[in-house]
């Protein structure tokens, strides 16, 4: 398991695993989709593999849900070799990004679906489904609606129920939100860790939304071309990326590449000056390094101000974000992004000289 | 065909009368397309069935179409001594034994195409439909070729020095094999598209949420083909119900369908008006079924999009 950080290590014993990855790997002819992948999910958290799409977080989803069987290493669930299960003899349970409704049944029919399964009698069927419906606030009088009828925020909440309905030990979700409008969306995001608190079961997100990913999560994983990069709480991705993939991954960054001049002080490379910078956070000594700085830590100083590092730059871009406004600051060759609250924001007639700055704290030093 | 457009009313048309009114006299840019189609199928399509009608009520073993009336010619198909109804008996029964038959063959055929056959299902696609490129006839008199006393399997097993091949020609099962052969296609090409229209992702949905083969196949794979199946049974039955050839040249007539017997009438026996009759029972027949059966088969709603 990748530990990254000491923070992760010091907190209480972990809940045991329940399910588990080890040596991981698929390939579909020449093409690995996903190469070698170690990974313990731990009972009843909110685990999302977040990556760019052919990252293949598909892939390891299909392999856990039983869809695909891996090419190498082994999965357990509870310390029993699932590798060869088959899903409808896993207690597992997969929301599909196309949601995967019955087109001929009705709302009720559908969420009754994996009862209907297990033989479960009609009455009690209903009545279950009703009590479902009820967990995804979908209301009573939906049970005999045609689904396809329903709109894609009510189909949200059919598939989560069907999906209950089955009670499975872990849920799998990929992307189910990713065709949904922004507000519903985060409406179903929230509803969403309301479920999973409610249900106390394991459920393991994919997307490529890292910002859907820090809402709802426990933990994430971020990966890339097959590989998990990093594995962490939201403020360990957020607070203490590993490098610079899953540093530009959480957001617009601004990256700046540096080496030691002869005196062993970091100079830039494709901006003029001298910076001072924290240790890299594996304690490597390097001779060429990135800094990366969050558009958010970065500074406008005033004549009085003063910050570990200066750059001298002309602002030639402002867009507003709401609540915040980004400046684009042209820095030598390089573009530099500042982010500032509105209530900080230049006054319209400001110089557009401006001097931007950071401290060490805030930045990043990366070897690559 | 008799929708006048109504002429939006022009701006630049400043002298109302003659122009604007010419302009809503022409027909819709839509009736006009439409009227090639429209005049070949009331020439083609319509006035040979309305003179087959009026030849209906014409007086039997004349040719007074449209200046005589009676009920004549139903009532000598009606009369029981007469063996119509045998014929009748026989087209059912072989047509709805061809489309059981077919159904039950081309699912797993068409299922194969879908699944199963990969890149070659195109191949095997085209060999479903080649044999269509030869004449029925041609297709029916080759195998009777084949199964023909001292013919292509009876005359190899005699050479091989087994006892030669069973006596099948000129019989109604042969008919029925003949049946089946013919409208193959027919059932295979709409069975195919139905199955193709049922997304994977929700059989893998079903099985993921614990379902098995034999449960997927019946709670979400049929019902979701159910209309491209539907409508293969449909075709298959209208077209085998109107099957003659079959019957003539692989069951040697062993047995008279329907149509032979509409045909023997019209030729043989020179009596136009009571085989107009008989045609005209017959396409009211298969039409009230049809319809009838398109009543009862909502396919929006078994596709869920109502």
């Amino acid at each position: 398991m990748l530990q990254t950080t000491p923070a992760a290590s010091q907190s209480a014993e972990p809940p045991k695993p329940i399910l588990q990855l080890v040596g991981i790997r698929k390939s579909f002819g020449a093409f690995t989709a996903v190469d070698t992948i170690d990974l313990d999910v731990r009972e009843g958290e909110f685990l999302t593999i977040v990556g760019p799409s052919g990252s293949g977080k598909t892939t390891l989803l299909r392999m856990l849900a039983g869809m695909d069987t891996p090419s190498e290493g082994n999965i357990t669930l509870h310390g029993q070799l699932i590798n060869d299960v088959p899903p409808n003899k896993r207690p597992t349970c997969l929301v599909f990004q196309s949601l995967a409704l019955f087109p001929h049944k009705s709302v009720g029919e559908n969420i009754a679906f994996p009862l209907k399964v297990k033989g479960v009698d009609a009455a009690a069927r209903k009545a279950r489904a009703l009590e479902l419906m009820r967990v995804v606030r979908l209301p009573e009088n939906y049970f005999d609606k045609n689904v396809m009828k329903c709109s894609g925020g009510e189909r949200q909440r059919v598939a989560l129920a069907r999906a209950l309905a089955y009670d499975p030990e872990v849920l799998f979700f990929d992307e189910p939100l990713s065709a949904i409008d922004y507000k519903l969306k985060k409406t179903l995001e929230k509803e969403l860790k309301d479920l999973h608190r409610e249900t106390g079961k394991t459920f393991i997100y994919i997307t490529h939304s890292l910002e859907e990913a820090m809402v709802m999560s426990d933990r994430i994983g971020v990966m890339r071309a097959g590989r998990i990069v990093q594995i962490g709480t939201p403020e360990e991705i957020y607070g203490a990326p590993v490098d610079r993939f899953v540093c530009e991954f959480v957001g617009e960054v601004n990256t700046l590449k540096v080496k030691r001049g002869p005196d062993g002080a970091w100079q830039g490379v494709d901006v003029p000056g001298r910076f001072t910078l924290a240790p890299p956070r594996d304690g490597k000594t390097l001779d060429e390094a990135f800094v990366v700085v969050r558009p958010e830590f970065m500074r406008i100083l005033g004549p009085d101000e003063s910050a570990d590092n200066r750059l001298e730059g002309v602002v030639y871009n402002e867009y507003s974000l709401g609540s915040r406004i980004q400046y684009q600051v042209r820095v030598g060759a390089k573009v530099m992004l500042v982010e500032l609250s509105r209530g900080r924001a230049l006054p319209a007639s400001a110089d557009r000289k401006v001097t931007l700055g950071w401290d060490a704290a805030d930045a990043f030093t990366l070897e690559s | 065909m008799a929708d006048l457009a109504i002429a939006p009313p022009r701006q630049e048309a400043a002298p109302e009368g003659a122009a604007q009114l010419r302009h809503a006299r022409m027909l819709s840019v839509g009736a006009r397309c439409a009227l090639p189609v429209a005049l070949l199928l009331g020439i083609g399509f319509l006035a040979p069935l309305v003179a087959i009608f009026g030849y209906a009520f014409a007086t039997p073993r004349s040719f007074d179409v449209f200046t005589s009336f009676t009920l004549a010619n139903f009532a000598t198909l009606f009369d029981t001594t007469n063996t119509v109804w045998l014929s009748f008996f026989w087209s059912c029964g072989l047509a709805l034994l061809t489309v059981a038959i077919l159904a039950v063959v081309a699912y797993p055929i068409a299922y194969g195409l879908n699944l199963v056959f990969g890149r070659w299902s195109a191949l095997i696609s085209v060999f479903f439909v080649f044999p269509l490129f030869v004449s029925e006839n041609v297709r029916l008199y080759g195998w009777v070729l084949f199964f023909i006393k001292n013919g292509v399997l009876d005359g190899t097993l005699k050479w091989l020095g087994l006892a030669g091949g069973p006596e099948v020609l000129y019989s109604p099962g042969i008919t029925l094999f003949g049946m089946v052969y013919t409208y193959l296609p027919f059932m295979l090409f709409p069975m195919t598209l139905g199955l193709a229209l049922v997304p994977r992702d929700l059989v893998d949905a079903a099985r993921d949420l614990g379902a098995g083969r034999l449960f997927i196949w019946r709670e979400i794979e049929l019902p979701l083909a159910m209309p491209g199946i539907l409508i293969g049974m449909l075709l298959t039955f209208v077209l085998a119900i109107g099957a003659t050839a079959e019957a003539k040249i692989l069951g040697g007539q062993s047995i008279i369908v329907i149509s032979h017997d509409i045909e023997i009438a019209f030729t043989y026996s020179q009596n136009w008006p009571l085989g107009s009759a008989l045609a005209v029972l017959v396409t009211f027949f298969i039409g009230a079924l049809t319809l009838f059966a398109l009543s009862k088969l909502d396919l929006d709603r078994m596709l869920g999009r109502r």
